[in-house]
C-alpha cells in the first residue's frame, strides 16, 4: 500500500520548493505546540492532529486560487494556515478567544475565515460534502470561475453524504474538488474493516468522475495532482476525485489509545514521514542546506511562540455577549 | 382581494420571489416536470427553466446541504423537501450546519436558505408519511420555523423568509393546499407575530398550522352552545410569538393548546410551560391540551380520526376547562 519514492528531480524552482517545505514544517510545529498546550490544559475539548499528513495540505492548499472555496474537517489546522489563515488567529481560537479565526465560539475543529474563502471545519463526517456542492452550484449559477475544494477523510466515503453529494456534483457537472485524505483508519477501524471496495477510485469513478491516486507523503505528487486536477475543473471538466494516500502519525484525538494499530506500522510509515523525505530531496538536489533547513525551522517555532504569546494575551468574549450569532443582527428575534 | 386556495398563494409567492430577484431558485424532488408532489409549483418550469426550477435526485441530504452552500454562496435557495417525514433524511444538514454556521463561524457565515416542507396526517397514508415534527425543528436555535395556515398567510410569508438572513423552515399542513382563503394584493403577514383568527372572551385556544381550520370548527359549535372563545394562530413557531399569547390567556383566564404532535414533548408543552411560567396568576382554570395519541398514525380512516386533534376534542378540552 506504501506507494514507492518519487522518482526524478522536484520540478519547481528553489524558492518555490522551500515554500512548500516551510508550510509543512509551520503546521508540524504549530500542532506540536497545540499538543503541548493541550498537556497544560490551555487548549480543551477535542484536538485532531494532522501530523504526519502535512503534505496534502501544503500541496493541495497551494494549488488553489484566491477566489476558491475550500471547505474541510475537523482535521483541518494544516488547511487553515496553507490558506492564510495566520497563525495567530488559529492558535487564539484554540485557546478559545475572541481574537480567534472563530471568535472562540468553534475551536479546533471549527477554524472559519471568510476573508480566505474557508468554510469551515465541519466536524460531522461528510457534512462539508454538501455545502461544497452547494457553493459549487453557486458558482456556477453566478458565472463565477470558483472551485470549490472539498476535504474530507476515507471514513466519510462510508457516509451516504458522500454519495449523494459526488453523484449531484456530477449529475450537474459542478466544479467541485473531490480531496480524499485517505490515512487508512475512520477513527479506529481500518479501510479494509469498514469499506467492501477498499480501492477508492473505483468507487469515485463508478459516478462517472475523473480520478487521481497519489501518494499523499509526497508533497511534489500531491501539488502536481492537485493542480491537474484543479485545472481540469476549472477548464468546465466537472468534478474530479483524488485520493491522497497519506497516514496520521499521532492519535486520532488526544482519547485515543491506538488499540488498533501496529507501532511497527506506524513506525514503517514514519519513514516515509512527507518533511523529512522532501528535505532529504532538497538537499541531495543541492536546493537546501542544513543551515538553511534550520533557519526554516527556527522561522517556523518563532511564528508558533508568536503565536502563543498573542493566544494568551488574547481576551474572553463577556459572557453578556453569550446570545451572539444565533442569528444575524438584521434577523434576530 | 382574489379568492385562491392555499396552494396556489403559495405558487403565486414561489412566482414573485422568483421573477423578483435572479439569486432566488427552487430544488427538490419532482418540483419540475412533475410539478410538484403537491402541485405547488406547477408551471414554475416552463416559466422560470431548469437553472431556476431544478428537479434533484432522491438526495435529501446531498440537497439540502447544497442549498446551504447555495445559499453560503450567495445565492437565495428555496428547497423544498417533499415532506417533513422524508426532512428525517436531512436532519443533520439542517441541524448541523444551517442553523449552527454562523455561530460556530464567529458570526462570519450565514445561511439565507429557505426550506419548505409539507407536513401532517389526516389522508390514511399511514405511519411513515402523517408525522408532525415541527416542535423538533422549533426547538433548535439558529433557525426560524413558520407555519403558515392560511391562503393570505402562504402568499406572504415566503418573501420575509427569504429576506431573512438565516435559515427558515416553511410548514405547509398538507391538508390545508385545497383550502380557500381571501388574498389581498397587499402583504398583511409578517415572521414575527401570531393572530387572533377569532376574538373571543372566554377561553384562549391556542393552534398552528392544519389544526387552525379544526380549532375555528370547534370555535364555531361552542358559539352555538353560548361559549365565547378566542382563537389563536402561532404562524410562528420560532421564535414564539409569547406576548400575544399570553395577552390572550391573560384576556380569557383559561387555555386549550391544540397541536398535531404528539402529545410528548409537544410544542402544545413548552407553550403551557410558558403560560404557567408567566401568567400562572392569571388562569382561572388548569390548563389542558388537543394532541395526536401516541400511537404512530393508523392507515384505517376510523383509527387516524382517533388518533389526531378533532373538533369534537377540542370542545369537550374547553367544556372541561370550563367546568362545564
Amino acid at each position: 500500500m506504501i506507494a514507492p519514492p518519487p522518482a526524478g528531480p522536484v520540478p519547481y524552482e528553489k524558492d518555490y520548493a522551500l515554500a512548500l517545505l516551510a508550510d509543512m514544517l509551520r503546521i508540524r510545529r504549530m500542532e506540536e505546540k497545540c499538543a503541548q498546550a493541550y498537556g497544560e490544559g490551555k487548549i480543551r475539548g477535542f484536538l485532531h492532529l494532522y501530523i504526519g499528513e502535512e503534505a496534502v495540505a501544503a500541496g493541495a492548499v497551494r494549488a488553489l486560487k484566491p477566489e476558491d472555496n475550500i471547505v474541510a474537517t475537523y482535521r483541518e489546522h494544516g488547511h487553515a494556515l496553507v490558506r492564510g489563515v495566520t497563525m495567530n488567529s488559529i492558535m487564539a481560537e484554540m485557546y478559545g478567544k475572541r481574537e480567534g479565526c472563530s471568535r472562540g465560539r468553534g475551536g479546533s475543529m471549527h477554524l472559519f475565515d471568510a476573508g480566505v474563502r474557508l468554510y469551515g471545519g465541519n466536524a460531522i463526517v461528510g457534512g462539508g460534502l454538501p455545502v461544497a456542492v452547494g457553493l459549487a452550484l453557486a458558482a456556477r449559477m453566478q458565472d463565477e470561475a470558483r472551485v470549490t475544494a472539498c476535504f474530507f477523510g476515507e471514513g466519510a466515503m462510508a457516509e451516504g453524504a458522500f454519495h449523494e453529494s459526488i453523484n449531484l456534483a456530477a449529475l450537474w457537472r459542478l466544479p467541485v474538488l473531490f480531496c480524499c485524505e485517505n490515512n487508512l483508519y475512520a477513527m479506529g477501524t481500518a479501510l479494509d474493516r469498514s469499506e467492501s471496495q477498499t480501492d477508492l477510485c473505483v468507487k469515485a469513478a463508478s459516478y462517472g468522475v475523473q480520478t487521481l491516486k497519489v501518494d499523499g507523503q509526497d508533497v511534489v505528487a500531491v501539488h502536481e495532482a492537485a493542480q491537474e486536477a484543479a485545472r481540469a475543473v476549472r477548464a468546465g471538466g466537472g468534478p474530479f476525485f483524488v485520493e491522497f494516500q497519506t497516514y496520521r502519525f499521532r492519535a486520532h484525538s488526544m482519547f485515543d489509545a491506538e488499540l488498533y494499530r501496529a507501532k511497527s506500522e506506524v513506525e514503517e510509515w514514519k519513514k516515509r514521514g512527507p518533511l523529512h523525505t522532501f528535505s532529504a530531496r532538497l538537499k541531495a538536489e543541492g536546493k537546501l542546506t542544513e543551515e538553511a533547513f534550520l533557519a526554516l525551522d527556527h522561522e517556523a517555532n518563532a511564528e508558533v511562540e508568536r503565536a502563543v504569546a498573542f493566544a494568551e494575551a488574547g481576551s474572553w468574549e463577556p459572557v453578556e455577549d453569550l446570545l451572539l450569532d444565533v442569528h444575524s443582527p438584521e434577523g434576530r428575534p | 382581494m382574489t379568492t385562491m386556495s392555499y396552494r396556489e398563494a403559495m405558487r403565486t409567492a414561489l412566482r414573485e420571489a422568483l421573477a423578483g430577484d435572479p439569486r432566488v431558485f427552487l430544488m427538490g424532488e419532482d418540483v419540475g416536470r412533475y410539478g410538484g408532489t403537491y402541485a405547488v409549483t406547477k408551471g414554475l418550469l416552463e416559466e422560470f427553466g431548469p437553472e431556476r426550477v431544478r428537479d434533484t435526485p432522491l438526495s435529501e441530504l446531498g440537497f439540502v446541504g447544497a442549498g446551504i452552500g447555495a445559499a453560503l454562496g450567495g445565492m437565495r435557495p428555496i428547497v423544498e423537501v417533499m415532506t417533513v417525514n422524508f426532512s428525517l433524511l436531512a436532519l443533520d444538514q439542517i441541524v448541523n450546519t444551517a442553523a449552527l454556521y454562523r455561530h460556530m463561524s464567529g458570526g462570519q457565515f450565514s445561511v439565507p436558505l429557505v426550506i419548505r416542507m409539507a407536513t401532517g396526517a389526516g389522508r390514511q397514508i399511514a405511519a411513515q408519511h402523517s408525522h408532525s415534527f415541527e416542535n423538533w425543528y422549533a426547538s433548535i436555535p439558529g433557525i426560524k420555523v413558520l407555519a403558515p395556515a392560511t391562503a393570505q398567510d402562504a402568499r406572504d410569508m415566503l418573501a420575509p423568509a427569504l429576506a431573512d438572513p438565516d435559515p427558515v423552515i416553511i410548514f405547509e399542513h398538507a391538508q390545508l393546499y385545497n383550502t380557500e382563503g381571501e388574498v389581498t394584493a397587499e402583504r398583511q403577514a409578517d415572521i414575527r407575530t401570531a393572530a387572533v383568527r377569532r376574538p373571543g372572551t372566554m377561553v384562549s385556544v391556542v393552534t398552528y398550522g392544519g389544526s387552525l381550520p379544526k380549532a375555528l370548527a370547534a370555535a364555531d359549535q361552542l358559539a352555538a352552545d353560548g361559549v365565547d372563545a378566542e382563537v389563536l394562530d402561532l404562524r410562528v413557531l420560532r421564535p414564539l410569538d409569547t406576548a400575544t399569547i399570553l395577552a390572550s390567556v391573560r384576556k380569557c383566564r383559561r387555555a386549550v393548546v391544540v397541536d398535531e404532535g404528539w402529545r410528548t414533548g409537544s410544542l402544545a408543552a413548552e407553550i403551557m410551560a410558558r403560560i404557567v411560567e408567566q401568567a400562572f396568576y392569571d388562569l382561572d382554570a388548569p390548563l389542558a391540551r388537543v394532541c395526536s395519541a401516541e400511537v404512530p398514525i393508523p392507515y384505517a380512516r376510523h383509527l387516524e380520526d382517533a388518533a389526531l386533534p378533532q373538533p369534537a376534542g377540542i370542545v369537550a378540552a374547553v367544556n372541561a376547562v370550563l367546568g362545564r
